[in-house]
């Protein structure tokens, strides 16, 4: 074996084909994002029919195809995928590794999705329709009243979970077998570690959504009565077993994030975080804690009462572990040296968003006074608040923050700081009040609400496009970074930035470690 | 081959681009869309119709194994030239390990089913306990035992059956496939299958020390005689599937209880085909390709722990669905 | 134990709330009304305590949170000359900020106990009401000791015409139906709830009461409504195409007027009975037939029985076939298939008329017709 190290190949076999993990990473991002797009433009549709009460521009039948697609895409083809892309191009620079552990399977991880997501998108124009059953798709509505489409779906979601099966086991060879020499566990960045154990999510429940999809499939097909009564199985079954897929999902949506989080606030307080060991029992605790609260998401389906009460025990120990990591958060930027570039502000964005959004969490798991909230407006606001304000304001973070070291260039940050406070406006402006008419009455799921609604939904509407509309700066910041900001070449983008990522020149070489990094026993974790 | 115990720095092979990744997702997402289509055919389409999904399956499927059969062999042959570190082999391993994990967790599934239909649904349905108090009411007549030998719509009866939660037609089995008859034990297939699977695991095991004392002799014999069991397990399963849908009228239809029979058996029956596929290939590799040596066969290593978790579920399914 | 904390934290949070909807509001209370309603029910109260209490609890904490937090963005910042410190790791930090919270959620956990056992206690009921969803419309049956129930659908009022903005929208737009659920007042009514097809969710915000209508299975919730008056809500579980249109309208009386509806409705069960006995001519059958039609058929198969979500009537093989064939399709439904059985949910007057109307409109000029008689006989098999 040469040592013959070229840099990337020209043209599209360069992404087809490749086994880096900058490239594989590049194109999740990439993916991500224009999955955004299409998802957002499906919630502006939403948004859009839901500005007035009355019937204006879509059909009920379509109205629900396009909730069901929007958090469909939303969940699987924007926020994990995106994350996904970071883990491929920061892990092996954090952690000191040549690449990810399986290269060719890397590669593979990625182009399984976007012939997935045109195949779940192209069941819009399929008789009957695309499946509009929620994202959520209850039995027996996502079976025996569903659209022939719902088998494409069926599919697809098998094909995803081996995508997101095959990233994770990658993850976590890579981080138990490729970190560099003095690299111990406890010397990992956080980012890696909330990493690691969303990747231990991901590989115990993705089977079990297939697993829900493979009995709705033989539910449709083959005459089995897994979800109905009349055979002596039971249509609460698919609750179950969904949510027990579906509530650790939740985490390992925001966990990379809570990651991102803990990397930047330090970086911007010029401070160590405060406490690294109990954030990372944190965050082991939550996932723990988030496969024993799964029915909270059913209090009204009739469970038996003592049930009830243990689920919702469970739920509420969660807020134990994460408050540790907002009180952790918080303190570290107590008698720091603070600076507020676009990273950082969406870092505090975040801040007081998702823990907004955590207490909402919190009422609703108050099973008695989830009665009046499930299946609200309230919902949407809550999870609206950790997934939007949550996920993806990190993700913007994440992008600010490192695109500098990716592509060597920097962004534009008054163009940063502009994107950060339309945003943080639209994005209040959008879901604020849709906690009133949660409150209020008004359910989710419908394309037509009574008249007492109607001003927060104009409001809610209007926030809707503001930030919908932020998003379009974002891209062209993003590109215009690309293509033409100005060059930065210190390895240390940022004063305050610690980590091996940051001792590599600046834009990263394709190649990023050939030889493993001495750690610097000193420098503990960032 | 090198150890890692040497001081120095091993590298670690990252390959050169590749096509393999791109081929098999032509080829996975082909026989998806072909078997989305066949499906569909069967229970919307119209029979007097011809259509081209057996086509596009069989072609994505064919491309797919295609893909994966050279896939394994360029890993193979990078492994036979030395391209392949101790710290490359390790995450082989964890590979494995993890794919394995997420496939006890697939099994998990349909195994929590069955505990929450036995335990939970069918007393409900019956209307006793707290959780179904009132069921009666729907479903009079109906009485859970399990195996469950009449669906609540066959309780429920006549016209008054297809009134209600109208999600199908449900007529169950009328023998089940649990133990019955101590006089003919022997005639019970399933504890065929068990010892069968059982042994196979052991006689792996024996393949398995073969190979670490070097003795390629017994490592062959013994991981024929692996898939030979293996054959003899998926042909007593094929029999014992036929005497369910001709003798017990035990069908997919049956209720849950030919649901979950099936769905439990049918998916490890197919595991056990993949496992003994699998090590089939390693002993193709040994016989014909002299492949494997007492210190590097991870081929086999991988594909016997695979078969060891087949055979363990087969341990919880031989519990679960035919004695308990 | 908490309760003067909770009479503190709702005054104090009561006037932030109505400044609130002082600022955004624009007309009549329950216009933009922004909290969630007391209710008419003691539990309703309850439950709207709790909620004010969790909401009080968290706001305190998070203004506690983020205030620490702006303290330091505003008097720790860099461009202010501030210099970091390096502090980290406080055991006796850490370990306040994990009981400090833990002892809060205990405090939580108890209201919400002793409500969460109060909502399940559904013994004695005065009275039992059958509630079932079905695709969609509400059907209501008052269960009756000797047999002799009452039952009725009750389906959305509102027309197509406002829902489309044809014509102006009316003050109960979405929020009224045909015929709405009458209970008495001051009774302890408990109700039985299941679907037919898919799963609902029975919901109305001033009885709190939110229960899942989930077909095979029966859930049991109660109210006891204090005060007379009409309570509003909806579906809340995605049940399709329609689940935004099929409200729920409850209509508390005082006892004697229940009596007096309830006699109302056993003299039109017995109506209904006499006609079954009857015969009729073809004319009529389709008269009535079309009527039916319109209202239970014609969200699937379409005004001209062009089909839509259910297949063609106009010139179906099966409505244009054997008679009874097709009487079976709409008594037992197609097995697996949106095409319910409407057995259960018409009577059989309503039924021999549908169907002969199929068999006679859009073009299908059949000429025969089915009577009562023969849709009784049809079920009894
Ligand atoms: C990123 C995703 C994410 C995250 C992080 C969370 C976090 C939480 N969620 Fe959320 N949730 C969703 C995504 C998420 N959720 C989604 C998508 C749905 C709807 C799905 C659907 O139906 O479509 C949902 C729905 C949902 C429900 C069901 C509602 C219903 O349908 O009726 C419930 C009920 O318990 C719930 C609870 C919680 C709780 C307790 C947390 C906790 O983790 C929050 C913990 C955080 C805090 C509490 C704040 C910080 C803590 C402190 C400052 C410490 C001190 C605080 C106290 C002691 C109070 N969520
Ligand atoms: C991480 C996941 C995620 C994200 C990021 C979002 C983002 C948004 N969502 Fe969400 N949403 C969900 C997950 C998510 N959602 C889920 C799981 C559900 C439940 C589904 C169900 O009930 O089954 C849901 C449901 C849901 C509803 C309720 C629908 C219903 O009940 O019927 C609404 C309504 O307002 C809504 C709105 C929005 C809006 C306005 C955004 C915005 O943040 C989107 C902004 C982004 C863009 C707009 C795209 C980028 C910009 C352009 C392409 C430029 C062009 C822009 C303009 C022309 C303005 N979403
Ligand atoms: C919720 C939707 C829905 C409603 C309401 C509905 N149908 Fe149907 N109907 C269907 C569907 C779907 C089919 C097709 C079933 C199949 O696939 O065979 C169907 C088929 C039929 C057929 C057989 C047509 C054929 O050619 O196969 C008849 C007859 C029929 N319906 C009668 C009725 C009558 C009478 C009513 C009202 C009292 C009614 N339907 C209301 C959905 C509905
Ligand atoms: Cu019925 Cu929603
Ligand atoms: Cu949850």
């Amino acid at each position: 074996m040469g040592d013959h190290h070229h840099g990337p190949a020209k043209g599209l076999s360069r992404w087809l084909f490749t086994t880096n993990h900058k490239d594989i990473g590049t194109m999740y991002l990439w993916f991500s994002f224009s999955m955004f797009m299409l998802g957002g433009t499906f919630a502006m549709i939403i948004r859009a029919e839901l500005f007035q009460p009355g019937l204006q521009l879509v059909e009920p039948a379509f109205f629900n195809q396009m909730t069901t697609l929007h958090g469909l895409i939303m969940v699987f083809g924007a926020i994990m995928p995106s994350f996904v892309g970071l883990a491929n191009w920061l892990i092996p620079m954090m952690i000191g590794a040549p690449d990810m552990a399986l290269p060719r399977m890397n590669n593979w991880s990625f182009w399984i999705l976007p012939p997935t997501f045109l195949l779940l998108a192209s069941t819009l124009f399929m008789e009957g329709g695309a499946p509009a059953a929620g994202w959520t798709f209850y039995a027996p509505l996502s079976t025996t009243y569903a659209a022939p489409s719902v088998t494409f779906f069926i599919f697809s979601v098998h094909v995803l979970g081996l995508s997101s099966i095959m990233g994770s086991i990658n993850i976590i060879a890579t981080v138990m077998n490729m970190r560099a020499p003095g690299m111990t566990y406890m010397k990992m960045p956080l980012f890696v570690w909330t990493w690691l154990i969303t990747a231990f999510l991901l590989v115990a429940v993705m089977p079990v959504l297939a697993g829900a999809v493979t009995m709705m499939l033989m539910d449709v097909h083959f005459g089995t009565s897994f979800f109905s009564a009349a055979g002596g199985g039971d249509p609460v079954l698919f609750q179950h077993v969904f949510w027990f897929f579906g509530h650790p999902e939740v985490y390992i949506i925001i966990l990379p994030a809570f990651g991102v989080v803990s990397q930047i606030i330090p970086a911007f307080s010029r401070k160590p975080l405060f406490g690294y060991d109990s954030m990372v029992y944190a965050t082991a605790s939550i996932a723990f804690l988030s496969f024993i609260v799964w029915a909270h998401h059913m209090y009204t389906v009739g469970m038996p009462v003592a049930g009830e009460l243990f689920f919702m025990y469970a739920t509420m120990l969660i807020a134990v572990p994460t408050g540790v990591k907002v009180f952790n958060w918080v303190t570290t930027m107590w008698r720091g040296s603070l600076s507020f570039e676009t990273p950082m502000l969406f870092c505090i964005g975040f801040l007081v968003l998702f823990t907004i959004g955590g207490f909402t969490g919190l009422m609703l798991a108050i099973a008695p006074s989830d009665f009046q909230y499930h299946d609200t407006y309230f919902v949407v606001a809550h999870f609206h608040y950790v997934m939007v304000a949550g996920a993806v304001f990190s993700m913007s973070a994440a992008i600010y923050f490192w695109l500098p070291k990716w592509c060597g260039r920097m962004y534009n940050e008054t163009m940063g700081k502009t994107h950060f406070w339309i945003s943080f406006i639209g994005f209040n402006l959008a879901f604020f009040p849709q906690h009133f008419v949660g409150l209020a009455g008004m359910p989710r799921r419908i394309p037509d609400y009574a008249l007492q609604f109607t001003d927060f939904n104009m409001m809610s509407s209007i926030g809707a496009f503001i930030y919908g509309l932020s998003q379009v700066l974002f891209l062209y910041n993003v590109i215009a970074t690309i293509v033409a900001g100005k060059p930065v070449s210190d390895p240390k983008v940022w004063d305050g930035a610690e980590g091996l990522e940051w001792t590599i020149p600046t834009p990263a070489p394709y190649h990023t470690f050939e030889t493993p990094p001495k750690i610097d026993p000193a420098h503990a974790h960032s | 081959m090198t150890s890692q115990t040497s001081a120095g720095y091993e590298k670690y092979y990252v390959p050169e681009k590749s096509r393999l990744a791109a081929c098999a997702t032509i080829g996975l997402i082909l026989s998806i869309f072909g078997a989305a289509n066949i499906m569909n055919d069967m229970t919307f389409g119209d029979p007097g119709q011809e259509t081209s999904s057996w086509t596009i399956f069989t072609l994505g499927i064919l491309f797919f194994l295609a893909t994966l059969f050279s896939w394994f062999r360029v890993t193979i042959k990078e492994n036979i030239a030395g391209m392949n570190s101790a710290q490359l082999k390790k995450s082989y391993v964890l590979g494995m390990f993890w794919f394995i994990f997420s496939e006890v967790m697939f099994f998990f599934t349909f195994f929590g089913a069955l505990f929450f239909v036995r335990n939970l649904v069918g007393p409900w349905l019956a209307g006793e306990g707290e959780g179904g108090r009132m069921n009666g009411l729907l479903w009079e007549g109906f009485t859970f035992s399990w195996p469950m030998m009449q669906t609540p719509q066959e309780a429920v009866g006549g016209a008054g059956a297809q009134l209600m939660a109208n999600n199908g037609s449900f007529t169950s089995a009328h023998t089940s496939m649990s133990f019955r008859d101590a006089h003919s034990w022997w005639a019970w297939l399933p504890l065929w299958n068990t010892i069968i699977l059982l042994s196979s695991s052991f006689t792996c095991h024996i393949a398995h020390m073969g190979i670490l004392s070097g003795n390629r002799k017994k490592f062959n014999l013994w991981l024929a005689i692996t898939v030979l069991l293996g054959l003899a397990f998926v042909y007593l399963q094929a029999v014992e599937y036929h005497e369910a849908y001709v003798e017990f009228g035990l069908t997919l239809n049956a209720g849950i209880y030919g649901s979950t029979f099936f769905m439990l058996t049918g998916f490890h029956g197919f595991h056990v085909m993949m496992g003994a596929t699998m090590l089939l290939i390693q002993l193709l590799r040994s016989v014909l390709g002299g492949q494997f040596t007492a210190d590097d066969h991870f081929g086999f290593e991988a594909s016997s722990w695979y078969w060891h978790f087949v055979d363990v579920v087969w341990v919880f399914l031989f519990l679960f669905v035919y004695i308990l | 134990m908490c309760f003067e904390a909770k009479r503190l934290l709702k005054l104090a949070l009561g006037p932030v709330l109505m400044l609130v909807s002082a600022v955004v509001l624009a007309y009549g209370p329950e216009v933009n009304q922004v909290n969630m309603a007391p209710g008419v029910t003691a539990v309703g109260e309850r439950i709207y305590d709790l909620h004010m209490w969790i909401l009080g609890v968290c706001t305190v904490i998070g203004v506690g949170v983020f205030g620490v937090m702006f303290y330091s963005i505003i008097n720790h910042r860099k461009s202010k000359g501030a210099v970091a410190s390096h502090f980290h790791e406080s055991t006796k930090v850490e370990i306040a900020w994990t009981v400090i919270p833990f002892l809060i959620l205990l405090v939580m956990a108890v209201p919400s106990t002793s409500t969460l056992l109060e909502v399940y206690n559904n013994d004695d009921a005065e009275m039992d009401i059958l509630v079932t969803g079905f695709q969609w419309k509400w059907k209501y049956e008052y269960i009756d000791e000797s047999g002799e129930n009452v039952s009725f659908f009750s389906n959305l009022r509102t027309p197509q015409s406002e829902i489309h903005n044809a014509d102006p929208k009316g003050e109960y737009y979405l929020l009224e139906v045909d015929e709405p659920m009458v209970i008495p007042v001051n009774t302890k009514v408990r109700f039985l709830i299941t679907g037919n097809d898919v799963i609902h969710s029975w919901w109305v915000p001033d009885l709190a009461v939110k229960r899942d209508a989930i077909p095979g299975f029966i859930n049991e919730a109660w109210t006891k409504v204090d005060t007379v008056g009409v309570y509003r809500g909806q579906c809340a579980e995605l049940c399709g195409k329609d689940h935004g249109f099929m409200p729920i309208v409850v209509n508390v009386v005082s006892k004697e007027d229940y009596s007096q509806w309830l006699s109302g409705k056993q003299a039109e069960a017995a109506a209904i009975k006499e006609l079954m006995a009857q015969t009729f001519t073809l004319d009529q059958q389709v008269e009535r037939g079309k009527a039916v039609y319109e209202r239970s058929c014609l969200a699937c198969h379409g005004a001209n029985g062009e089909g839509g979500v259910g297949k063609a009537i106009a010139g179906s093989a099966i409505v244009t076939g054997d008679i009874n064939k097709h009487l079976d399709v709409g008594i037992n439904g197609v097995p697996g298939t949106a095409m319910q059985a409407f057995g259960g949910q018409l009577n059989d007057v309503d039924m021999a008329a549908v169907i002969t109307y199929q068999r006679n409109a859009f073009g299908n000029n059949m000429g025969d017709m089915v009577q009562p008689i023969d849709v009784y006989n049809h079920k009894k098999g």
